[in-house]
């Protein structure tokens, strides 16, 4: 029996459901991506999300229209949540003119102005120090929008990591720092990498308020990021938020996956799919039924599906399209010559 | 002679010269539990022991400062940069540690390191991973800066280098690594000195000149034009820095033309560098304006057909040896 007015962390059946959707949504649009990668219709680099959804819908949950996330190039899922049309982000996968960023920048290079959802870097730890100035201008323009970046373990060794944390500490900057900690980064195990085994360390020795959280629960990871980004928007404070999460899949597609066992893999599938971990909790509240997650399964996958038709059937971008866009100046283009 | 890939060449190299000299170490992200991001050095960590191949966090500054300090204290490390792009991250230690200490401490330390690491594009990587970057190497005193495009020549260079007292950049190419070639055969020891380009075609009407994966697009073009009655000369410079000049003017003052090719962007690099010294050296020799083809000055783009726009093909080296060289008749 379904009672209607229960709610879970806070929040109503219809917004629980529209969550669940949207893992949902991320799940199969992964998919669909590894199908086209598979079929030779999308190039280059390819990272999924599959298995890390649970922390990418939690946080962005808890985020305004106005706020910002910045991502690696393991950003489809993030984008996805800012509302980025799905429509378009396949488009850029497939390298067409629809795409958000005209087909130019493929997987890992999604930005999209109007979802705020500015950027995919893939140079590890690229995104840290950028955020970190998004969030200067957040303060100092008095827009009191919360920027958000994600990374991953990885990326924590790179003194990129050390150098964003120290000044959003003294500089008192409203950023949130989501570390995706999915224990590798592409074949290093995250015991092998660190020194120590969790970013509580690290946290203290900028000052800076730590907190961790199960990244396979999307409704801790909600209530966590809740906290960080009403510390962010109020006092103008960072946090470092550690999300343990796994990958289902390979580094990329590119992956032979050789680091780490099958069975290893196939456990966090079995007992920690952040999907049906959360239909588990929604069930045994009594708020949603398996009806209901039909629903949103159905819906998501055919949101995946014409995203696909959609890419398949957009233009390549036109050849002259290849040096637009490289600076604001076209005269900055060196070897400019005088009109005569 | 047997025929084996520039990846397998590679990683005999670093084999041999690690039975060698006990000396000899590898750092580099995800060389030992991945398996090598290119799989050049799969296998080395189980032969040689996890302290003599080590897999690093992902941090090119300290992979690259550790590496100068291990060499300038008696190791002779071999550091694996996952790709030139993120050698930026690197470059500090690079250019201002090892291109300058044994200079500034007037001679008293050297610095025999190989950093070992692909550039290029071409394979939809996108504008951050499909730099060729090695002219901002070449650019520094100090360094030397090799580009070996073929098997034969990257396991003889890859020796030399890791023998040399300097610090060497050995960059490959992404788009290399399955290409195949005549290797001596296991225990037939050789190496390829770091300082001599080499003719990789002989012709006598224009000279190709080029480095890393362009030299098989001019071997491509070089065909071509036989067809249509042009001899071209291909020289492949191997190293940028040190540069085989005198192979390069000697072959100009025999056909007399130049064109110049390579996949990085024209302007302030390699390729302008080199015709700087053509036109210095050699410019009585020339009877054309020094043509080169490039890859187009923007970023790389993703979508398939703006990066097949951009990188330069044999067809665009064909049209630009034409533009420059009349067909001799009668042939
Ligand atoms: C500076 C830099 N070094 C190396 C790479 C190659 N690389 C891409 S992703 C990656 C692993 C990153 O792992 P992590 O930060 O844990 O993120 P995950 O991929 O697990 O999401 C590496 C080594 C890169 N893109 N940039
Ligand atoms: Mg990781």
């Amino acid at each position: 029996m379904v009672i209607r007015d229960l709610t879970l962390a806070g929040l109503k059946k219809e917004q629980l459901l529209n969550l669940h959707y949207t893992m949902l949504l991320m799940r199969h649009f992964e998919e669909k991506a590894a199908e086209g990668y598979t079929l030779g219709k999308i190039g280059g680099f390819l990272h999924l999300y599959t298995g890390q959804e649970a922390v990418g819908s939690g946080v962005n949950l808890a985020l305004e229209q106005n706020d910002v996330v910045i991502s690696s190039y393991r950003e489809h899922g993030h984008a996805l949540a800012k509302g980025v049309d799905p429509n378009a982000l396949m488009a850029e996968l497939y390298g067409r003119a629809s795409g958000v960023s005209k087909g130019r920048g493929g997987s890992m290079h999604i930005f999209s102005k109007e979802h705020k959802l500015f950027g995919g870097y893939a140079i590890v730890a690229a995104q840290l120090p950028i955020a970190c100035g998004y969030a200067l201008s957040a303060k100092l323009l008095k827009e009191n929008f919360v920027t958000v970046v994600y990374f991953g373990d990885g990326a924590v060794d790179e003194g990129a990591f050390h150098e964003a944390l120290n000044l959003a500490q003294v500089w008192q900057l409203p950023v949130v720092f989501v570390c995706e900690n999915n224990l590798y980064s592409m074949g290093m195990a995250v015991e092998r990498a660190w020194a120590v085994s969790s970013l509580e360390p690290r946290a203290k020795a900028y000052a800076m308020d730590y907190e961790q959280v199960n990244g396979m629960n999307v409704l801790d990871v909600y209530q966590t990021a809740q906290k960080a980004v009403k510390r962010a928007r109020e006092t103008s404070m960072p946090t470092l938020i550690e999300a343990k999460t796994y990958r289902f899949r390979g580094h990329s597609m590119a992956d032979p996956s050789s680091y780490r066992s099958k069975e290893e893999a196939e456990k966090w599938k079995q007992t920690s799919d952040p999907i049906v971990l959360f239909e588990n909790a929604l069930r045994e509240a009594g708020i949603a039924n398996n009806d209901d997650f039909k629903k949103n399964d159905d819906r998501a996958l055919q949101i995946a599906t014409k995203a696909v038709e959609f890419a398949d059937k957009s233009p390549m971008p036109e050849l002259q399209s290849l040096t637009e866009d490289i600076m604001v100046d076209p005269t900055g283009a060196i070897a400019w010559r005088r009109p005569r | 002679m047997r025929v084996i890939t520039y990846r397998e060449a590679l990683r005999e190299a670093m084999r041999e010269e690690m039975l060698r000299d006990g000396r000899v170490i590898i750092i580099g992200e995800d060389i030992d539990a991945y398996g090598g991001t290119y799989a050049v050095t799969k296998g080395l960590a189980e032969e040689f022991g996890r302290d003599r191949v080590r897999d690093t966090p992902l941090a090119e500054g300290v992979i690259a400062g550790a590496a100068v300090g291990a060499a300038m204290s008696g190791l002779r490390p071999v550091a694996e940069i996952m790709t030139i792009n993120f050698s930026l991250l690197a470059s500090d230690q690079i250019i201002n540690t090892a291109a300058k200490v044994r200079y500034m401490f007037g001679g008293q330390t050297n610095v025999p390191v190989v950093f070992r690491m692909p550039a290029g594009g071409g394979a939809q990587r996108g504008a951050q991973h499909s730099q060729m970057l090695e002219a901002m190497y070449a650019h520094i005193p100090g360094l030397k800066v090799v580009m070996p495009a073929t098997p034969y020549d990257a396991k003889g260079m890859l020796k030399s280098a890791i023998r040399d007292e300097d610090p060497v950049l050995l960059i490959e190419h992404e788009l290399l690594y399955g290409v195949r070639g005549e290797v001596p055969d296991l225990g037939e020891e050789y190496t390829v000195p770091l300082n001599r380009g080499d003719i990789k075609r002989e012709g006598t009407d224009v000279t190709l000149v080029t480095f890393s994966r362009a030299l098989h697009l001019c071997l491509q073009a070089a065909e071509e034009l036989a067809h249509e009655g042009i001899s071209a000369e291909v020289v492949d410079l191997r190293s940028i820095r040190p540069l085989d000049l005198d192979l390069v003017l000697d072959s100009v003052k025999k056909t007399n033309r130049a064109v110049i090719v390579e996949e990085g962007w024209k302007y302030y690099g390699t390729g302008q560098g080199i015709a700087a010294m053509i036109y210095e050296y050699g410019f009585d020799d020339l009877d054309a304006p020094i043509g080169h083809v490039t890859g187009v000055d923007a970023p790389a783009p993703y979508a398939k057909n703006l990066e097949k726009a951009v990188f330069p093909s044999y067809t665009d080296i064909v049209a630009a040896v034409k533009k420059i060289t009349p067909v001799r008749s009668g042939r």
